[in-house]
């Protein structure tokens, strides 16, 4: 029962992986759509990034003081002038535990 | 030109600083399954079949909270709707390829390799084998999962909870965009993005993380027309 639930969702999220790329022929896009698709990342990326800071596993708002807002702060300052992916995240997770384990504790 | 080889090495070197974050949350995925009561197998055949991060733990979480098979099957289609719009971005690249070679690059489609492969594409629109990179930054991606998602499964959450892992994932994407920040348009962009999907947290399945992009998108096309 579970499994066929689980072939049910593969199908379906590989058909949002294949749709557009072998169904959907480059031509049937305008310009004006091509040049709107170049802020994809920018738009679809902080979907995934505002959730993951400011609302916690109990899908409720933390406070203005969470170590998290701290975190993505000190990330977007490294990542920013690094421009180095793993300086990024560890900047972020040492700050974050810098907090947590240190300030807070 | 670069050959087939050093494109798809190139991919994999793009796209393996973030499996800083990617394995932690993989391991974190195969353990809450089985914490969750689910078969090892069940749980492990999702990273293959679905191969979807985040919306594996939602599928199981919904299941073990007594939602229906097709809520969470409907919420697993709309959390992963986001790659229409990477499908939209990328088929510009992949045009050239047979019907058959899309059908399997499809399945190795990521948020983290496509930014990657989208951002050498963009800089190397001349290459022929392009898509080889996006091979690279998938098989890399695929291959990292399923040790991650399996060494949870059989180990437990060894991953101390209170280091809080989980946050790694916003960081993973923040340095993906933080680039560009540096451009206005793309500023407002993401914080429309950002808030919208604040907003829209508890809309129902999950579809923040489609409306969000939509509104943003609208966005943009509205800069667009102001810029002329």
């Amino acid at each position: 029962m579970t499994l066929a639930s689980i072939i049910f969702a593969g199908i379906l999220t590989y058909f949002t992986r294949m749709t557009m790329i072998a169904l959907i022929s480059r031509d049937m896009l305008g310009d004006k759509i091509k040049a709107v698709l170049e802020y994809v990342p920018s738009a679809v990326f902080p979907a995934i990034i505002f959730p993951g800071i400011f609302i916690n596993d109990f899908g409720t708002f933390i406070e203005m003081n969470d170590p998290k807002i701290f975190g993505a702060l000190v990330a977007v300052i490294v990542g920013y002038f690094s421009k180095n992916i793993i300086a990024t995240i560890s900047a972020g997770l040492v700050s974050y535990w810098f907090l947590i384990f240190i300030v807070f504790n | 030109m670069l050959s087939k080889k050093q494109l798809f090495t190139r991919g994999m070197l793009d796209i393996s600083p973030h499996m800083l974050s990617v394995i932690p949350f993989g391991i974190i995925c195969g353990a809450i399954g089985v914490e969750l009561g689910f078969h090892p197998y069940l749980v492990y055949a999702m990273s293959f079949i679905i191969f979807g991060g985040a919306s594996q733990i939602v599928f199981l979480q919904l299941l073990a909270g007594g939602a229906s098979s097709l809520v969470a099957v409907a919420s697993v289609g709309i959390i992963n709707s986001r790659h229409l719009l990477y499908g939209a971005v990328l088929s510009e690249y992949l045009e050239k390829l047979s019907f058959i070679k899309k059908l399997l690059i499809s399945y190795v489609v990521v948020d983290q390799g496509f930014a990657e492969s989208n951002k050498f594409f963009k800089k190397n629109r001349n290459e022929e084998f392009l898509h080889y990179h996006l091979i690279g930054t998938g098989c890399t991606m695929w291959v990292c999962w399923q040790i991650a998602t399996l060494s949870g499964i059989v180990l437990g959450s060894f991953v101390p909870e209170e280091l809080g892992l989980k946050f790694a994932i916003p960081l993973t994407f923040i340095a993906i965009v933080v680039q560009d920040l540096k451009k206005l348009d793309h500023v407002i962009v993401m914080i429309t993005c950002g808030l919208s999907s604040l907003l829209f947290f508890d809309a129902p399945f999950k579809s923040y993380i489609i409306i969000s992009p939509v509104i943003a998108l609208f966005v943009a096309a509205l800069l667009l027309r102001l810029k002329k």
